[in-house]
């Protein structure tokens, strides 16, 4: 084995790979701890349902992704499969909390001091109205188990159980995908004092009863609504990920609806699809940065942008695809 | 093992990656590593579906410093990609694993696997040629039998010393998932074979039929929620095995029990730290690797942050943890967004089981030293590693200020990454695949 030789070809790549190394999402962990004020609960909040709303977004397109192949790597759909299945009923759980307050749980909230309600930056609007009663009939029977893996300690079996709603009463569930308020926290050392507050009182709110909170929210944002709606049906779609050669509907129609509602402007979808390899072009905290900035945040603003990223991301899909 | 840093390097790499070009390819990245009980061999296996195997030379007395270095011995295609007509489905020929059966005769044997199947390798070496046939004329044609008038007795003449590696059993369709693992039995007669969903029980010698024990694929699919990462028999209990979960779990099963080891003996698992909750808990929790001591008292398992000692007889907590990088818990989010965060790194034990070694990001691997509770982070570079030169530790550093020598966790290279590692059974040698290289080091020899 010619030593000397080894070292020549390697030093030429290391050179190339010096060259070419990206840094890795800059400055970004300031931003949760210090960066925001302490007093401002209303502004992490926003923060905070965003983060998770582009992580809830993230996750959506990495499942659908894992769709697209014949056999995935299950292990990792699973892993992504059960973060969006914790995003929903985090989601699920900050509406109730939210109706809680207002009911009953105001003095708690105040003594805890960081929690009032957070602004109802993405409620959901509603269409209770035009359910069938039999789907509305089954949300309330799917909520306590929701809440009951909310402290994730010992959710092992009954988080199944819990999140298969979407089968059972798929249009509830997707109703009850509020954000907006405090949750938990995503991130270490983030939004603690409100997490501990969050699970504190998530136990008392178990009996909540979600249609009344539904028709509170009715007359919010349209548009809103129809989005989470439309995550809802993504997400019923991923889950179904797993078997290989199911019969959902084909990749393309399940594509057109998923990216149709899922604003998918903020991903690099390169990143992802060449997974492993690549360097992050840009970190999450960028992500949120660019949320920010454009500040009506994934609502009006990422559906017409939507629209306008749907050629080129159709382009993208094609090639993936192979079409 | 006092000093970690005092390891000699060597540099390998597979000889056709050296022929061919010096821009690797895909095929070229190492995928496992595995010494053979001795340790006189080292296995590698690639995503181009070759196993390459590594002899270490005799010692010899005019080059001392020439002892232990490993030269390739054997190179042969051990699986090629191939097209399931029925699903419609490419199975890449990618090795997943490779494990070594004790040597019983001359030739050595060793299991290699990649997606779905498992092939039983004898690599078997040849000096003699046998001349003379009756029946075959010198290139092995079949001779008129008109033309032999006498008999003659065949003899073995000597050639230059070739290396044969044969395929002798080949395991096929027994698995609908991916094969992750493979494990050979200490009763050496029987081996486990575990895809994501199932483990399926062999013998050595019967290639149409296996055993499945263990199936946690429920009747709904959309109700997965946790898969099987790793399964590993005991090393001295041949009725025992462990498998580890996506869920942070090790469930210990007893064969003598039940044929189906659907109910575990042993469960392992820590409780959540709440602090450290997050919406990726779930995901760095998850188990990529998972191995018994030596000695069988010990479990070791690798998820995403850190290396856990379990003893056999506590189940509610490990003995040890320690931290492999945890400087990566605030860049979480981007991990996932960049998919690291589902790497599957690998952990080994050293031959007395008072060291382990773990791999990272930006070729560095840490050990840790259990009697001490030492830990040094190396780095598998060429730069930094000249033949019989000694390693630096290396150190990230984590907050504001940067000192001199140490890197920041921003500049860390994360499409570098050190997953598969072997540590020699008895000797302080270890080998680290870091993409297309294999380094070897060894500890100083005084």
């Amino acid at each position: 084995m010619n030593l000397t030789l080894l070292f020549l070809l390697h030093h030429s790549r290391a050179m190339f790979s010096k060259g070419t190394k990206r840094k890795f999402s800059d400055g970004g962990e300031e931003l949760p701890e210090e960066g925001l004020p302490g007093s401002n609960e209303e502004l992490s909040s926003v923060s905070y349902s965003l983060q998770r709303q582009s992580l809830l977004d993230m996750s959506l397109i990495k499942l659908q992704l894992c769709h697209m192949l014949v056999e995935p790597n299950l292990c990792r759909s699973v892993l992504i499969a059960n973060t969006v299945r914790q995003i929903q009923e985090e989601m699920t759980h900050d509406g109730s909390w939210q109706a809680a307050t207002m009911m009953e749980a105001f003095a708690a909230a105040s003594a805890a001091g960081s929690g009032a309600a957070g602004p109802p930056e993405r409620l959901v609007a509603t269409e209770v109205l035009c359910r069938p009663g039999r789907e509305m009939n089954g949300s309330p029977t799917a909520e306590p188990k929701l809440f009951s893996v909310m402290g994730y300690e010992e959710c092992r079996e009954e988080e199944v159980v819990a999140v298969e709603e979407d089968s059972i009463c798929s249009e509830a569930a997707s109703n009850v995908c509020l954000s907006g308020s405090m949750g938990h926290c995503w991130e270490r050392g983030m939004l603690r004092g409100e997490r501990e507050l969050d699970s504190r009182l998530g136990a008392p709110d178990e009996d909540v009863d979600v249609e009344e909170e539904d028709e509170e929210e009715e007359d919010d944002n349209e548009l809103e609504g129809c989005r989470e709606e439309g995550e809802a049906k993504a997400m019923r779609q991923v889950f179904g990920t797993f078997e290989i050669k199911n019969s959902h509907p084909g990749p393309e129609s399940a594509l057109e609806e998923l990216f149709s509602d899922v604003d998918a402007s903020y991903y690099d979808l390169d990143t992802m699809l060449t997974g492993m390899q690549a360097a992050p072009k840009i970190g999450p905290y960028d992500l949120l940065d660019s949320l920010s900035q454009s500040h009506t945040p994934s609502s009006l603003s990422s559906a017409s942008n939507c629209r306008s990223d749907l050629n080129e991301l159709d382009h993208i899909m094609e090639i993936i695809v192979g079409s | 093992m006092k000093c970690f840093s005092r390891y000699l390097p060597y540099l390998f790499r597979p000889p056709n990656t050296i022929l061919s070009s010096s821009c690797h390819t895909e095929a070229d990245i190492i995928s496992t590593v595995e010494f053979n009980s001795t340790g006189e061999l080292l296995a590698t296996g690639d995503k181009g579906g070759r196993v390459v195997v590594f002899q270490r030379e005799q010692e010899s007395k005019n080059q001392p410093h020439r002892r232990g270095e490993y030269n390739v011995y054997s190179t042969f295609q051990s699986h090629e990609p191939e097209f399931d007509y029925l699903k419609s489905l490419e199975i890449e020929e990618k090795i997943n694993k490779i494990r070594w059966l004790p040597q019983q005769n001359a030739a050595y044997f060793l299991l290699s696997t990649n997606d779905k199947t498992v092939k039983l390798w004898k690599i078997s070496e040849r000096d003699k040629r046998p001349e003379g046939y009756n029946l075959k004329d010198e290139d092995g044609r079949i001779r008129d039998p008109n033309t032999i008038t006498s008999l003659r007795v065949p003899v073995l003449r000597p050639m230059d010393l070739m290396v044969e590696a044969t395929p002798r059993r080949v395991f096929s369709n027994a698995h609908t998932y991916h094969i992750n693992s493979i494990s050979i039995n200490s009763d050496y007669e029987t081996y486990m074979s575990t895809d994501d969903l199932r483990i399926n029980l062999w013998n050595l010698e019967i290639t149409n039929r296996s055993f499945n024990v263990v199936d946690i694929k429920p009747a709904n699919m959309e109700e997965l929620t946790e898969v099987i990462t790793a399964a590993e028999f005991h090393p001295n209990h041949c009725n025992t095995f462990v498998y580890s979960s996506s869920k942070g779990s090790i469930r210990m099963c007893d064969m003598r029990a039940a044929a189906l080891c659907d109910n575990h003996s042993k469960f392992f698992e820590e409780p959540e730290d709440p602090s450290n909750r997050s919406f990726f808990s779930e995901i760095i929790s998850s188990i990529s690797d998972v191995k018994f001591s030596h000695s069988g008292r010990y479990l070791m398992t690798r998820d995403y942050l850190t290396v856990k000692v379990w003893d056999l007889n506590m189940e509610s907590k490990p003995l040890e943890t320690y931290q492999v990088h945890d400087y990566l818990r605030s860049k979480l989010c981007s991990l996932y967004e960049n998919d690291c965060i589902f790497d599957k790194f690998e952990c080994v034990w050293n031959g007395s089981d008072s060291v382990i070694m773990t791999g990272s990001y930006n070729n560095f691997f840490r050990m840790f030293d259990r009697n001490t509770k030492r830990d040094v982070t190396l780095e598998a570079s060429r730069e930094n590693s000249k033949p019989r030169a000694i390693l630096k530790p290396r150190k990230v550093c984590v907050g504001g200020k940067r000192r001199k020598d140490e890197i920041s966790v921003d500049s860390l290279d994360f499409s570098k990454k050190i997953l598969h590692t072997a540590w020699h059974p008895s000797e302080n040698i270890i080998a680290v695949a870091a993409t297309n290289n294999l380094y070897i080091f060894q500890d100083k020899v005084n």
